[in-house]
């Protein structure tokens, strides 16, 4: 069945305070969760709802690890002959709304997409939500826009330098501002949002002309009295991955079943993401996991306590990992133990590391792809021996 | 189409009646393995990785689930322009010829039409439910150099097994003079794999021959081999060093599955060069539990163990509940095992249902449980068993 809306993602430009995960990929294709990357639950919100036409919007980064993870689209289902799933660069960069050439080539794909209607969403805020149920109450309410929501009670511990949303005695929304950690109760912006095409490309060339053209929800919060605005609420379980520790936080929070229940397999709504020819895990003698999320591909011989491992991860037989993120295709060698530290892809922790850090600044061990400076054909056999970025 | 010099011809009908209650819907290559694949993927995979780009597959007994795991064949890059996978099924043809396939003979001679679109120089037979990894790329150069009519995969086998097989002598240029179907004394431990790569002219000639002969079983052990050796054909042994195992049995299954889980193990799963590629489905990852103890064992994703898991291979999406035992057992997709379970020396099928402190097996044989079973405790009472 159709529907006549299209969906927009925007990936944005890194922030300050996950940098060590996003020198070398963007936000949107960080890994989580052990077999996920971030972008999988908004194109899987997305797919859900019957949305065959996604376009996703980059900054100045290298998007090569995004284009990666996506290629056709075939894990969504969205490698379509018509429609389908499209990747912009350099769309969000105020440097480049004078660009008058690349902004109306990227509009092609607007004026070219059949659907009448947008459903804009961010890539990093994470969370499995029922846009059909968004849409349905976006028709119902006949306003020109709806914003998504929800509205938490640790606003004062999470959800930093998010919008928050205001909602007037009419129950529109009034105002969109910033969470500064000053309240506990707050209406936190999902930046969902859904319009018509026609509103949106009249905000965005409106604000090309006004030489103040931003991000995706800028255009929403800048229009803000110009429109009436429908708020959704969303009950069920979000995270705003935008800093190390809330990246961290996401990840455990995920050991946990009723956040596991709301986020990958709501009301039977899959997250999607792609898939790798891995075999099933190895748990050799000895092995000793417990309260962890693992992928496949693992060989695991040493003790894992409340961790995530994703795929191809060896923990060797007198290892210990405790609250640790392990990212693809690591090795923690035979006497390593590690607390509260992320390791990123392709890393091999020695057999005589302690690495220890706090829940509140764990650490991350950056991506590691070898390189001797003696021979360097040898960077070409390692890299043979890595599945992916 | 372009002239191919070689295409694979996969025997995929099989029902494998000796696997019980795992094939009573199911053909025997669909049937599930190693944790999460089916049985076919070894042989599609080997196709892949050897650089076969056009693949027939038999089907016909219980076909549906094996035609939906294939699909286009893109989980084996077989989604081609020129060639790919194509399923061939049973069909009748003008005069009342076809219908369902007499032997294996039979089954190619009924699409010969499929492989002439081909023009192919070499067809390559493969049976469709062993568990192996070979590069047929090789068996190839070895038939090529060979100047073979016919080539035919051999295993060593020990002695006292070999009374089982079909059993090929040869002389030491590894010609074939002799083919014994299951010799009560045997001359040789080399048996047939049951895979072959027959000159395509040449084999094309023996077909039509075999047809005529209503005598004939039209199968390639016990007629086309001895027809060819009859009149003088080259025929080659091609010797395969590795591991490989004909799953047939329950009790070469569950042999199987226990293998995976040996150190350095023949097979090898997590060979990167040689990946076995299957249909993937969506789970989340696995979650081991606070209490759980998981040893000497594969788990795939979707997993939710809160119990006890010990040489066994644990497929997608099984739910183990705390205080409950899996030990040296195959336990398929979806099963949900309840409190105070203990499941030992069984296979277990997809979507069953073990109610709380129900015990499965540890009779001493290998139980088995087919799918969509619901099994209350004591074992045995709402669903049923299987002892040999």
């Amino acid at each position: 069945m159709l529907n006549d809306y299209m969906g927009v993602i925007y990936v944005e430009t890194s922030f300050d305070n996950i940098r060590a995960l996003t020198k070398i990929r963007p936000l949107a294709s960080v890994p989580v969760g052990g077999s996920y990357r971030v972008i999988d639950f908004a194109l899987s919100n997305l797919v859900n709802a019957g949305i065959r036409n996604v376009g996703i919007f980059g900054g100045m980064e290298d998007l090569t690890s995004l284009m990666d993870h996506l290629g056709k689209g075939a894990e969504w289902d969205l490698n379509r002959k018509k429609d389908g799933i499209f990747i912009f660069e350099g769309m969000l960069d105020t440097s480049f709304s004078g660009n008058v050439k690349r902004i109306k080539k990227n509009m092609e794909y607007f004026v070219r997409s059949k659907q009448k209607n947008v459903i804009m969403m961010s890539s990093h805020m994470v969370c499995n939500i029922d846009i059909k149920d968004v849409i349905k109450k976006h028709e119902e309410s006949k306003k020109e826009v709806t914003a998504v929501y929800k509205k938490v009670e640790n606003a004062n511990e999470k959800f930093d330098n998010c919008d928050c949303i205001r909602i007037d005695k009419k129950g529109e929304v009034n105002n969109i501002g910033k969470n500064l950690f000053f309240r506990k109760e707050e209406n936190i912006s999902m930046e969902i949002f859904v319009l018509s095409k026609e509103l949106l490309l009249k905000f965005i060339f409106e604000g090309i002309q006004d030489g103040s053209y931003y991000t995706g929800r800028d255009l929403i919060s800048r229009n803000i009295n110009k429109i009436s605005i429908n708020p959704y609420e969303f009950k069920g379980y979000l995270s705003c991955i935008n800093s190390t520790k809330e990246y961290f936080d996401f990840n455990m929070d995920l050991l946990n079943k009723k956040t596991r229940d709301d986020l990958f397999n709501k009301d039977g709504r899959l997250i999607y993401t792609k898939v790798k020819d891995t075999p099933p895990t190895l748990y050799k003698e000895g092995a000793d996991v417990r309260n962890t999320l693992v992928s496949n591909g693992c060989i695991l011989a040493g003790k894992v306590r409340n961790s995530i491992l994703a795929r191809g991860t060896v923990v060797e037989k007198g290892a210990t990992v405790e609250d640790c993120i392990i990212l693809q295709a690591s090795v923690i060698q035979s006497g390593a133990v590690l607390r509260n530290i992320i390791v990123d892809k392709n890393n091999i922790i020695k057999s005589n590391e302690r690495l220890s850090a706090s829940k509140n600044y764990p650490l991350v061990i950056e991506k590691d792809i070898k390189w001797d400076k003696d021979n360097y054909f040898s960077f070409v056999d390692e890299l043979g021996k890595y599945d992916d970025d | 189409m372009r002239k191919k010099e070689m295409i694979a011809m996969i025997l995929a009908g099989g029902q494998g009646s000796r696997l019980k209650e795992l094939t009573e819907n199911v053909a025997k290559p669909a049937v599930s393995f190693g944790g999460k694949y089916k049985i076919i993927d070894f042989t599609l995979s080997n196709c892949s990785n050897s650089g076969i780009d056009t693949v027939g597959i038999l089907t016909q007994y219980e076909p549906h689930i094996l035609n939906n795991h294939i699909g286009n064949g893109s989980p084996w890059d077989l989604d081609r322009i020129d060639g790919g996978v194509t399923l061939l099924q049973p069909h009748t043809k003008k005069n009342d010829e076809g219908g369902w396939y007499k032997g294996t003979a039979n089954a190619i001679y009924q699409n010969m039409r499929f492989i002439e679109q081909y023009d192919p120089v070499n067809v390559l037979i493969l049976s469709g439910d062993h568990i192996y990894k070979m590069d047929y790329g090789k068996m190839l150069r070895y038939h090529v150099t060979k100047g073979a009519d016919a080539t035919i995969g051999v295993f060593e086998v020990p002695l006292k097994e070999a009374p089982s097989f079909g059993i090929m002598n040869v002389n030491e240029d590894m010609s074939i003079y002799e083919f014994e179907e299951k010799p009560k004394n045997p001359k040789s431990t080399l048996a047939s794999m049951g895979i072959y790569i027959f000159n395509w002219q040449v084999l094309k000639e023996y077909l039509c021959k075999d047809e005529l002969d209503k005598k004939s079983e039209n199968d390639f052990g016990k007629n086309i081999i001895p027809d060819m050796l009859a009149d003088g054909k080259k025929l080659f042994a091609y010797p395969f060093e590795g591991y490989w195992k004909d799953v047939g049995t329950i009790e070469s299954f569950w042999d199987a599955h226990m293998d995976l889980l040996k150190e350095d193990n023949g097979l090898n799963l997590f060979e990167k060069n040689w990946k076995i590629n299957t249909r993937q489905y969506t789970y989340p990852p696995l979650y081991v539990g606070e209490n759980s103890v998981i040893e000497r064992s594969l788990v795939d994703k979707g997993c939710e163990i809160e119990g006890e898991i010990k040489n066994s291979v644990i497929f997608p999406g099984v739910k183990l509940a705390a205080g409950s035992k899996i030990y040296d057992s195959v336990v398929m997709a979806n099963t949900v095992i309840d409190e105070g379970v203990t499941v030992e020396r069984a296979i277990v099928a997809e979507r069953v249902h073990i109610k709380k402190n129900a015990v499965v097996g540890t009779t001493g044989e290998i139980t088995v449980i087919g799918e969509d079973r619901t099994i209350e405790s004591p074992a045995g009472k709402g669903g049923d068993k299987h002892v040999k």
